[in-house]
């Protein structure tokens, strides 16, 4: 066998994306196939619905269960202000009657003549979904939500923390080797989504939350400032909610790794354009990895779509590759053979590998191929 | 539905396909009766095909039934058909199959008392083979808007709703009811349908209940699983819970209507059928047994312990998706504690991240293997520590507990897994069963679980225990002789006397009689000793430890008797019990040396 498959992620630098944008439960699609939308628009609404409260009347009465009824004041159904009296006790001396008013403004949702508890729920919130992405409306899914096409360039990264925002694309890196330098940043940066090199430590992942950037796209981070960044160690790769202040999307991993030169250049071509990026990493059955979207605003760019690195590539001698794994972590190479047979690495671990030329190097050294990432350019 | 028709009717089904679809591979087994016996013969692999674009578990199904095809020469498939039944080379007798993927059976359970029904339900939906999401119970300490805010934010697939003995009170249960119909959960899959809700509390509660949440959910009635509080009744509940799994949750994913017809008899979750082959191993050779499977992102640990059954599942435990959360709960020093070099704390946090973002990767040199094995030491460690909390309290229907026993449940709970009385551990999954070599798996295990006395140590060579679970309900004497031979491999017998001494102090004198062999020799505290018994050998021993120390008979009591060799063979681990790592990090450096160096673990130690 000449050539094996590797999965990777996508890069590419003009392609047509199609992305859902589904409500969490069902309710109104507000926009129709064939409608361009823009990022800030509304596409879909519906109303969550509210609290629920409880009281326990019986209690608070001291009477049983089977007896609630006769001192309720409202029943099921019935809409509640905030301190009205739902129940009270019977007394002939006013004085003496024990009223209990109600926690909140909303409704009666229901009252139990066997725990005498009386469940009460507060108005609906309402929810909006955003296109997020400027672009048209594909199709719609009655009742849920839409399907929003898009020309746009689309990078994906490998890690991320924090949900959907976005931006102007602005560099912060002069190459995809260069570290972020925290003094470079200032008040310009505000509402910009950052493009760095290699690496942003603590401190400089700080300064762009202080200086309001909403976005920042890295190669890596440490583990350890993430820790500090989070509060908390992170368990299971299952992220998109944090609030942190900045959404944060790494294209390599974690320690300090240059930018591939494909998504470097990828996002480079796209400088100043407005960027919806997503942390939203999960990875799991059904892997997200958190996404860079630039949408060209001229939709008639269609027909000059590019080529895109696929998700699952054919590695054959000659090809470039770049290793995610110790010992050689980061470093790039070229394919010089892909021997068939399982062979016993280092570990002693048998395992299908294939052989690399790194630069600093004549003589080929053996990689297992689960541990290459194929690098298109 | 179960199909009953189908079950039990043995020697019928002489050449049978099992496939097992987990979330990323699919696997298939052909299990053929030859010369008098059966084995498993020949073996296929396949993605899972339940995502997009395929959307649809046959595909990927039929793709690893081909691959049996192409390496047996047996015409199995006509198109997208399974032939039955088998016809020389044509066809086989009955299909089968379990299913793990799209993330297995997620559950959310409740109770009215946190250490009682709730715990009760908790094992009720665990032994079904669930993940459980939240137990919720009413003395759980939320507050009833806390609780009902919890419900709704959790999309599980089914809910067990427990509470109360049979005659009792009825409002705890209740209440939880409300709270529930409050809460108004959707299901994990498929925004349109309802929530399937499984009702196994106090039978006088059935109609309150019925009237809250019949209109809203789809409730099931089921037998109440603490009809008395000494009386734990949770098969009713099991059974109905993997119906709803087949009839709800499992017609939710794609292509499983299909895959559903396609089968022989009821698809089984997994983890499920795993627990019915260990239940069916220990039953017919009337051991006691701790099985455990670590995946990448969750570690399941069953236990049979007489005629107990318990398993757990620790979600979020695992080899690669998993990984950092191991990490994060264990500690980094603890994960350190198992390495013989030094390596820099900040480096390691690095790497096993990008383990987890990147979860397919594996160790290319003897350092990264040495810390992904420290790692799975610590998983394996951890989800037995769980597994211990709760396989506690009632012993099944026909156990008869004193209600003083009642209220100490946790307390009792100590006296479920008993070390001693234990006769053997079976590993699964990637990390024990693809060790390079068989020693570091038994090292790996021994480390974790920690044997007492004399146990066996085994491991499944090629994970086929899912599909020897359902089929032990077909033909189970297929499924015992077939996990005996195929499945099966004997590492080798642990002996760890248990007690604590000084470094150094004699803890045992013992005899060993190997063939014509005799080995005496004595074992200091803090050594591991390690001899060549083969899988086919066994040895007479006499075993003699020291006033403070057991082997089984009683402190300071003499052992006779005959122990099984393996693929690796036989330790005596004087390292006593609990396993203490020596805080010092020179003597413990030293230490591991010497562990590694008696078992070979390792090319270089």
């Amino acid at each position: 066998m000449a050539h094996a498959y590797t999965p990777g992620l996508r890069v590419a630098k003009k392609t047509i994306i199609r992305k859902k944008r589904i409500l969490p439960l069902k309710g109104d699609v507000v926009k129709k196939v064939g409608d361009r939308v823009l990022r800030d628009e509304i596409v879909a609404k519906t109303d969550l619905p509210g609290e629920v409260h409880t009281v326990n009347i019986v209690n608070r009465l001291g009477i049983m269960p089977d007896e609630i009824n006769n001192y309720m004041l409202k029943k099921v159904g019935d809409t509640i202000a905030k301190d009205e009296i739902i129940a009270e006790s019977k007394s002939f001396i006013k004085w003496f009657k024990t009223k209990i008013e109600s926690p909140i403004s909303g409704k009666i949702e229901s009252i139990s003549p066997v725990t005498g508890q009386v469940l009460l729920r507060e108005p609906p919130r309402p929810v909006e979904v955003h296109a997020y992405l400027n672009g048209t409306i594909a199709e719609t899914i009655p009742r849920e939500g839409v399907v929003i096409e898009s020309v746009a360039s689309f990078i994906q990264g490998i890690f991320g923390i924090g949900g959907e925002v976005w931006g102007p694309l602005e560099f912060v890196a002069k190459a995809p080797s260069e570290a972020l330098d925290a003094s470079k940043l200032n008040a310009s940066h505000k509402g910009k989504i950052l493009v760095a090199g290699s690496f942003a430590s603590f401190e400089a992942i700080n300064k762009a939350i202080s200086v309001g950037a909403t976005g920042l796209i890295v190669g890596g981070i440490r583990d350890g400032d993430l820790r500090q960044i989070l509060g908390y160690d992170l368990g299971v790769a299952i992220t998109g909610t944090e609030k942190v202040g900045i959404t944060l999307v790494l294209t390599e991993g974690f320690g300090e790794i240059a930018m591939a030169d494909r998504t470097f250049n990828a996002l480079k071509a796209r400088e100043g354009a407005i960027a919806s990026i997503s942390g939203a990493t999960q990875i799991r059955a059904g892997v997200i990895r958190p996404e860079i979207i630039i949408p060209y605003d001229d939709e008639d760019a269609k027909s000059a779509l590019c080529d895109e690195g696929g998700e699952a590539q054919s590695v054959k001698p000659g090809d470039s590759i770049r290793i995610i794994r110790q010992p050689y972590f980061g470093k790039i190479g070229v394919v010089h053979s892909l021997p068939p047979e399982l062979q016993a690495i280092e570990s002693e671990t048998k395992a299908r590998i294939l052989e690399v030329i790194f630069p600093d190097s004549p003589k080929p050294v053996v990689i297992p191929r689960a541990n290459i990432e194929l690098i298109q350019e | 539905m179960t199909r009953a028709a189908t079950e039990g009717q043995d020697d019928k089904y002489k050449v049978i396909i099992a496939t097992d679809c987990g979330s990323t591979t699919t696997k298939a087994i052909l299990i053929e009766y030859k010369n008098g016996e059966y084995r498993q013969t020949f073996r296929g692999e396949a993605p899972t095909t339940v995502e997009a674009p395929f959307e649809d578990v046959t595909k990927g199904v039929l793709n690893s039934i081909q691959e049996i095809e192409e390496l047996s020469g047996r015409k199995i498939l006509d198109g997208d058909k399974v032939i039955t039944p088998a016809n020389g080379e044509v066809g086989v007798d009955a299909y089968i199959s379990t299913s793990s993927a799209g993330g297995g059976l997620q559950m959310m359970v409740a109770g009215a008392i946190k250490t009682m029904t709730a715990e009760s339900a908790q094992r009720a939906a665990l032994g079904a083979g669930a993940i459980v999401m939240d137990v919720l119970a009413s003395n759980d300490k939320r507050l009833p808007h806390q609780k009902i805010e919890r419900i709704r934010q959790l999309r599980p697939d089914m809910i067990l709703l427990s509470g109360g003995t049979d005659g009792g009170t009825v409002t705890h249960v209740v209440e939880l009811a409300e709270y529930i119909a409050a809460a108004d959960p959707k299901p994990r899959l498929g925004i349109g349908y309802r929530l399937p809700i499984l009702y196994a509390g106090n039978n006088k509660a059935q109609e309150q209940v019925k009237e809250i949440l019949g209109e809203k959910m789809e409730l099931v009635i089921t037998e109440n699983l603490r009809p008395t509080l000494e009386r734990e009744n949770l098969m009713p509940a099991r059974l109905e819970i993997q119906n709803l799994f087949l009839e709800h949750v499992m017609a939710q994913a794609p292509g499983y209507k299909k895959l559903i017809a396609m089968t022989s008899t009821d698809i089984m979750p997994t983890p499920g059928a795993v627990g019915q082959i260990m239940q069916t191993i220990a039953k017919m050779n009337n051991i006691n047994v701790i099985g455990v499977d670590i995946g990448g992102a969750t570690t399941d640990v069953f236990s049979v312990i007489g005629e107990i059954f318990n398993r757990t599942v620790s979600a979020n435990y695992g080899m690669s998706y998993s990984i950092s959360n191991v990490l994060a709960d264990a500690t980094l020093e603890n994960v350190m504690r198992w390495l013989s070099f030094d390596i820099d704390e900040k480096d390691v946090r690095d790497r096993i991240k990008n383990k987890m973002i990147r979860p397919t990767t594996i160790p290319q040199t003897l350092d990264e293997l040495k810390i992904e094995q420290a790692i799975a030491r610590e998983a394996l460690r951890l989800s037995f520590d769980q597994h211990k909390l709760l396989a506690v309290g009632l012993k099944g229907v026909q156990q008869t507990r004193s209600l003083s026993d009642v209220f100490t449940q946790e307390e009792s709970g100590q006296s479920i897994i008993k070390m001693l009385e234990l006769d053997m551990i079976v590993g699964s999954g990637g990390v024990l069963s693809h060790a390079p070599r068989r020693s570091q798996s038994m090292s790996m295990m021994i480390d974790s679980f920690q044997p007492e006395g004399i146990t066996s140590i085994t491991v499944d060579s090629i994970f086929m225990m899912p599909h020897l679970g359902v089929l032990s309900k077909i033909n189970p004497r297929a499924a015992t002789e077939v996990f005996e031979k195929d499945c099966l491999i004997y590492l080798g017998t642990c002996i760890a006397p248990v007690g604590m001494a000084k470094d150094g102090t004699k803890i045992m004198d013992y005899k060993i009689k190997m063939g014509d062999k005799v080995i005496s020799e004595s074992i200091n505290f803090g050594e591991l000793k390690f001899y060549h018994l083969g899988p086919d050998e066994s040895a007479e021993v006499e075993l003699s430890p020291l006033k403070n120390f057991d082997v089984g008979k009683g402190a300071g009591k003499t052992h006779r008797g005959t122990i099984k060799g393996g693929v690796v063979g036989l330790v005596i681990d004087g390292r006593g019990r609990p396993l203490i790592v020596p805080s010092d990090q020179k003597l413990r450096k030293q230490r591991i040396t010497e562990w590694n160096k008696a078992m070979d673990l390792y090319p270089k130690y």
